[in-house]
């Protein structure tokens, strides 16, 4: 059951336990259950809405950034990343095999906002040994999502 | 001036679908909403439309031999080896076609002598029955029971036997009630076609898309019934390839020889771009089909529950991607019931009645739609029922 439910609930994290329910054909109180014990657990992390701000007033500049450093000994990179994961403008990192140790994602209100946080914060960090910043120019699909607006449907009643 | 037409063709009536699919039309309202469609609302997987796109930057684009091209038999070979444990000779026992509808047109019109009865249960598919009747043959039905979960049982398939009775048509999973037939189901009427000496076609289009956890069978496999089986699959429902118009009929020499024949002069060859495309969906596209079979398992399980729920009688279909309620209880005809639906909560589905005349007092529901228009479109359903 759990298996399923994430398959379910990773595409789609708005369906209520009545509906997963119904399309694994489980009992409702079981997967609800379930659920919270996978949040308990952390196994299910967060819910989130993904956005395409173009379509809002509001102005977002994203960024990528990739962040040498050099690990400590003792705590390798997990001490260096917290030391980034804590500032609210990053919505993400991970460490990353190649040239570069993190691939950072930044939202800022603008460029200049995200450009400020690059060299005032992100680069002062002990252990930090160099970044690239990469502004991203237009998001197509985000976690599977595909941001432009959807095809509307064309398909004939014919069969 | 002479009489233009033929007919025979002026006796065939229109379908039933396209008939309530008219009226929707004319309705033209942006309000409503159609669980009326028949083909998967996925996209092709991409993997396939760029192997077409290839085909065709690689200027590919002349016909292919009539019977298809011989990379493609030789998958859909393999592919019915590996799916169903049927083996057929590529060189001269399968055949590409524009569909599977082509392929039950070849079928009947290489194996129909005039007068000859092909025997269809219903509810069913539109267009068995216009297929036998252009072919010069008789179609009879046979009315199959909710009771029976809508599978062909042998007293009914005996009593319906004549002296001019020659094929069998099968379809299942079925297009319209979800119905599946196992093994089991299948061994009676398989006896009952070798001992009236019977043909059989089997429309197996929907064959990937069984949700009862075993694999599909198929007649063919039974004892004795691969030589006088026609069977007729595609990539339309399977790989979400409607608009491709691609399907294959596999069957012995002596018919396929006959039905390549048809096929030659009609048609000349199914398109080569899909063909290409068609490859490539056999060779890696299993998991396409696994990842749309699950989808469409969760939306089915919603759907009965939601009609389970509102204390709808909805026989559970284990197949294809329709359900098939049954609203003669609230003492409307399938054609009424739809009509109100329609004007009074904006919601369009198929009367039963599309299927044949057994198909009275039910609906086809396709789930071929997100699960978010199927939550909106149950919610009318609920609110037209319990304005009742």
């Amino acid at each position: 059951m759990r298996d399923r439910i994430l398959d379910i609930i990773e595409k789609n994290g708005r369906l209520s336990a009545a509906d997963i329910a119904a399309m694994i054909g489980a009992d409702e109180e079981a997967v609800a259950r379930e659920i919270e014990r996978l949040e308990d657990e952390h196994v299910i992390c967060g819910y989130r809405a993904i956005i395409n701000w173009n379509k809002t007033d509001e102005e977002k500049a994203d960024a990528f950034i990739e962040v040498k450093v050099s690990p400590q000994r003792g705590v390798g990179f997990d001490q260096i990343a917290e030391r980034i994961w804590q500032y609210p403008e990053v919505s993400s990192i991970q460490l990353i095999s190649g040239s570069f140790d993190f691939a950072v994602f930044i939202q800022g209100r603008s460029m200049r906002e995200v450009a400020m946080f690059v060299s005032e914060k992100l680069s002062t960090i002990d252990g930090v040994l160099s970044t690239s910043t990469q502004f991203v120019l237009k998001n197509y699909k985000d976690h599977g999502i595909v941001i432009e607006s959807p095809k509307k449907d064309e398909r004939l009643e014919l069969s | 001036m002479r009489r233009a037409l033929n007919s025979f063709i002026e006796d065939i009536p229109s379908s039933g679908i396209r008939k309530f699919f008219d009226i929707v039309a004319e309705m033209n309202d942006p309000e409503v909403i159609s669980l009326g469609v028949g083909e998967p609302d996925f996209d092709t997987p991409w993997h396939v439309r760029e192997e077409g796109i290839y085909s065709l930057t690689k200027g590919k684009t002349f016909y292919s031999p009539n019977a298809g091209l011989r990379s493609l038999r030789d998958e859909i070979h393999g592919f019915m080896e590996r799916h169903y444990g049927l083996s057929y000779d590529p060189v001269h026992e399968i055949l590409v076609t524009v569909g599977g509808s082509e392929a039950i047109d070849l079928a009947f019109r290489a194996m129909l002598d005039p007068g000859d009865e092909v025997l269809i249960p219903e509810p069913s598919y539109v267009s068995y029955k216009p297929c036998a009747v252009l072919a010069g043959a008789v179609p009879r039905t046979i009315e199959l029971q909710e009771k029976d979960e809508y599978k062909l049982r042998p007293e009914q398939l005996e009593a319906a036997i004549t002296e001019r009775t020659k094929i069998l048509l099968l379809c299942y999973p079925n297009n319209p009630t979800g119905a599946v037939m196992e093994k089991e189901d299948l061994e009676p009427i398989a006896e009952l076609v070798k001992k009236h000496d019977l043909y059989v076609v089997s429309d197996e289009i929907y064959a990937e898309l069984n949700y009862t956890g075993r694999t599909h069978v198929s007649i063919a496999t039974l004892p004795g019934m691969r030589e006088r089986t026609v069977v007729i699959n595609g990539f339309s429902k399977s790989f979400a390839m409607t608009g491709w118009r691609l399907g294959y009929a596999a069957a012995p020499r002596l018919i396929m020889d006959q039905m390549l024949k048809i096929h030659q002069y009609a048609i000349m060859c199914a398109p080569t771009t899909a063909q290409y495309a068609a490859v490539e969906a056999l060779k890696n596209g299993d998991q396409d089909i696994e990842l749309m079979r699950n989808e469409y398992d969760g939306r089915r399980k919603y759907l009965l529950k939601r009609f389970w729920d509102m204390g709808i009688d909805c026989f559970e279909a284990q197949g294809a991607f329709y359900v098939f309620p049954d609203i003669s209880h609230f003492g409307m005809s399938s054609d009424e019931f739809a009509t109100r639906l329609l004007h009074e909560q904006k919601l369009a589905v198929v009367p039963g009645t599309a299927f044949g005349e057994c198909g009275e007092g039910h609906l086809r529901i396709s789930y071929a739609y997100s699960l978010r228009d199927l939550s909106r479109a149950l919610d009318r359903i609920e609110a037209f029922v319990k304005g009742l």
